[in-house]
């Protein structure tokens, strides 16, 4: 479904990426794992249409998604929550909701969409009228992947949803991500969190410095001793959630 | 039904004022009467969005000069006509060229754009046609420049209320809160912000037209001058940019003081304008409609969180 080759992606003479390649079957749940700085946000941002590789291709069912602008891979059926709460902190809940569903594509099924959207938060069915900026850090990621979703994507990229976020509200989300995955969608996730992640994604990539240093199923990377030391090392006694 | 009869009956009361006012009264009621059409039109794009322009007097002062080059060749509707489509095509320009810029990029570029235009304007008249003041004499009384401006206020206020329910303006909003995630819920940010800014900008360019028989003479110097860009900015500000009633609440009182200061500390008069814009930033920055919601929000024992 998203086969990328060989990216790279410099800002001026610093690379943050290089010849990386990847894949993503139609529903799958991958995720690219790596420390700060490893280039994770980079490659998301490229899928995403917010920076323009140097090299590289970026196929989307058997298209290329170089130079489609933003507001257009919507409506291929790609949906982006970014780093750090992609919401409209002005609105409410519902009007956040509302805007998912723009693009063409989610308009006439709107309405179901938003039902089925409360179904897996039920507290933002609860806090429909609420302005969004004034919940807690956890709700407002629940409204923006509610708000990715209402577009009716195909394919949904998450930004690091756990980043900033208490370890109980970060299991509140992973749990969320468990049931979005067992819809069916195809999910990728850049994560930091690797111990939660690896539980959830069926395969991931491990990036360091800006390449793919490994990749496998998520179940033999989490007992392969090397990802242990360098992505699970040191934290086992204390994971930060269980999904 | 009382959000339309109410405005509408101040309209019709505003629209009988002059026939009640000395010459001096009808004056003051043509500054408010610009003052609020430019606040609310700067307010239309610049409100939402946040991208604060100082661009205000290239598009005033373009109107002004319009009406200045025009007003012997053509007759008047069409000379208004005029105006309004080379600011409009002015705006285009600009905003094609610059809407991708984000931030303090934006607010010089703006602020520059009315120097350039101002210094082009110039150049112009002193090389190619040698002279650098010019005369406007039309037959337009006083009321009716009132009247004129009086219109395009109520429809600059008018057009903003219908742009709040509709996806244009919405989008707008959304634009001002996070721009990525405004593009990635499908909302085509450079053509909301082209079609905004253009409004915005031909608004402002016939309230200049319509202001300029009221100078007689007019000269770069005089129709491009900086301090109507911050007036503006600041009188949007303090009523609240982002409300439909925002700008007209901040255009009037400061009109109203401007006027008074400039007449009794003609010397000293832009210091207090300075102290102004000042303190309407750090007490209140996103106005005294805003300000007055959250003195009532406090009585009450909730918790807001400082906006990001």
């Amino acid at each position: 479904m998203l086969e990328v080759r060989d990216l790279t992606i410099a800002y001026g003479r610093h690379v943050a990426l290089e010849g990386v390649s990847l894949s993503v079957a139609r529903g799958e749940m991958v995720a690219i794992l790596g420390a700060n700085g490893a280039g994770k946000s980079s490659l998301l941002s490229a899928i995403a249409g917010r920076v323009a590789p140097r090299t590289g291709a970026i196929g989307y069912d058997g298209q290329s998604l170089l130079g489609l602008p933003q507001h257009g891979l919507v409506d291929r059926g790609i949906a982006l929550v970014p780093e750090g709460r992609g919401i409209f902190p002005g609105l409410t809940v519902a009007e956040n909701l509302a805007l998912g569903a723009n693009p063409m594509r989610a308009r006439a099924g709107a309405a179901a969409t938003r039902e089925e959207v409360l179904t897996l938060f039920p507290r933002l069915a609860e806090r429909r009228r609420q302005i969004a900026g004034t919940m807690s850090g956890g709700e407002q990621q629940m409204v923006a992947i509610g708000r990715a979703l209402m577009s009716k994507p195909d394919l949904l990229l998450l930004d690091e949803p756990s980043l900033g976020l208490a370890p109980i509200v970060v299991q509140e989300v992973f749990a969320a991500l468990v049931r979005i995955r067992d819809t069916g969608l195809t999910i990728m996730i850049v994560e930091q969190n690797a111990r939660a992640t690896l539980a959830l994604a069926d395969r991931a990539y491990l990036l360091e410095a800006g390449r793919i240093i490994g990749t496998g199923r998520a179940d033999a990377l989490r007992n392969d001793p090397a990802v242990v030391r360098a992505f699970l090392g040191g934290l086992s006694g204390n994971a930060p959630a269980q999904a | 039904m009382i959000r339309i009869a109410l405005p509408l009956a101040g309209l019709v009361l505003l629209a009988l004022a002059p026939l009640a006012l000395s010459d001096y009264g009808l004056g003051l009621l043509i500054g408010m009467a610009g003052y609020v059409t430019l606040a609310s039109s700067w307010a239309l794009f610049s409100g939402h969005t946040r991208y604060i322009s100082l661009a205000t007097v290239a598009f005033y002062g373009t109107g002004a000069y319009t009406v200045a080059v025009l007003n012997e060749a053509l007759p008047y509707p069409l000379v208004l006509l005029a105006a309004g489509g080379i600011g409009a095509a002015l705006a285009l320009l600009v905003g094609l060229s610059t809407l991708r810029l984000a931030g303090v990029y934006f607010v010089i570029f703006t602020f520059g754009l009315a120097e350039l235009v101002r210094q082009l304007i110039t150049w112009y008249e002193v090389t190619i046609t040698g002279t650098l003041g010019r005369y406007i004499f039309l037959d337009i009384t006083p009321a009716q420049i009132y009247w004129q401006l009086l219109a395009l206020a109520a429809l600059t206020l008018a057009l903003t209320a219908w742009m709040h329910r509709r996806p244009l303006g919405l989008a707008l909003r959304v634009i001002g809160d996070d721009e990525v995630v405004a593009a990635h819920a499908g909302i085509n940010l450079a053509r909301v912000k082209l079609v905004a800014f253009t409004l915005s900008a031909t608004i402002i360019t016939l309230a200049g037209a319509i202001a300029s028989p009221r100078w007689v003479y007019v000269e770069p110097a005089i129709v491009f001058n900086p301090t109507v860009s911050f007036l503006t900015v600041i009188m949007a500000l303090l009523g609240g940019a982002n409300r439909l009633w925002g700008p007209l609440l901040g255009a009037v009182p400061l009109f109203l003081l401007f006027e008074y200061l400039s007449v009794h500390f003609p010397d000293t008069y832009p210091i207090f304008l300075g102290a102004l814009f000042i303190a309407v930033v750090f007490v209140l920055p996103e106005g005294v409609l805003a300000g007055l919601e959250k003195l009532r929000l406090r009585r009450r024992p909730t918790t807001r969180e400082a906006k990001a």
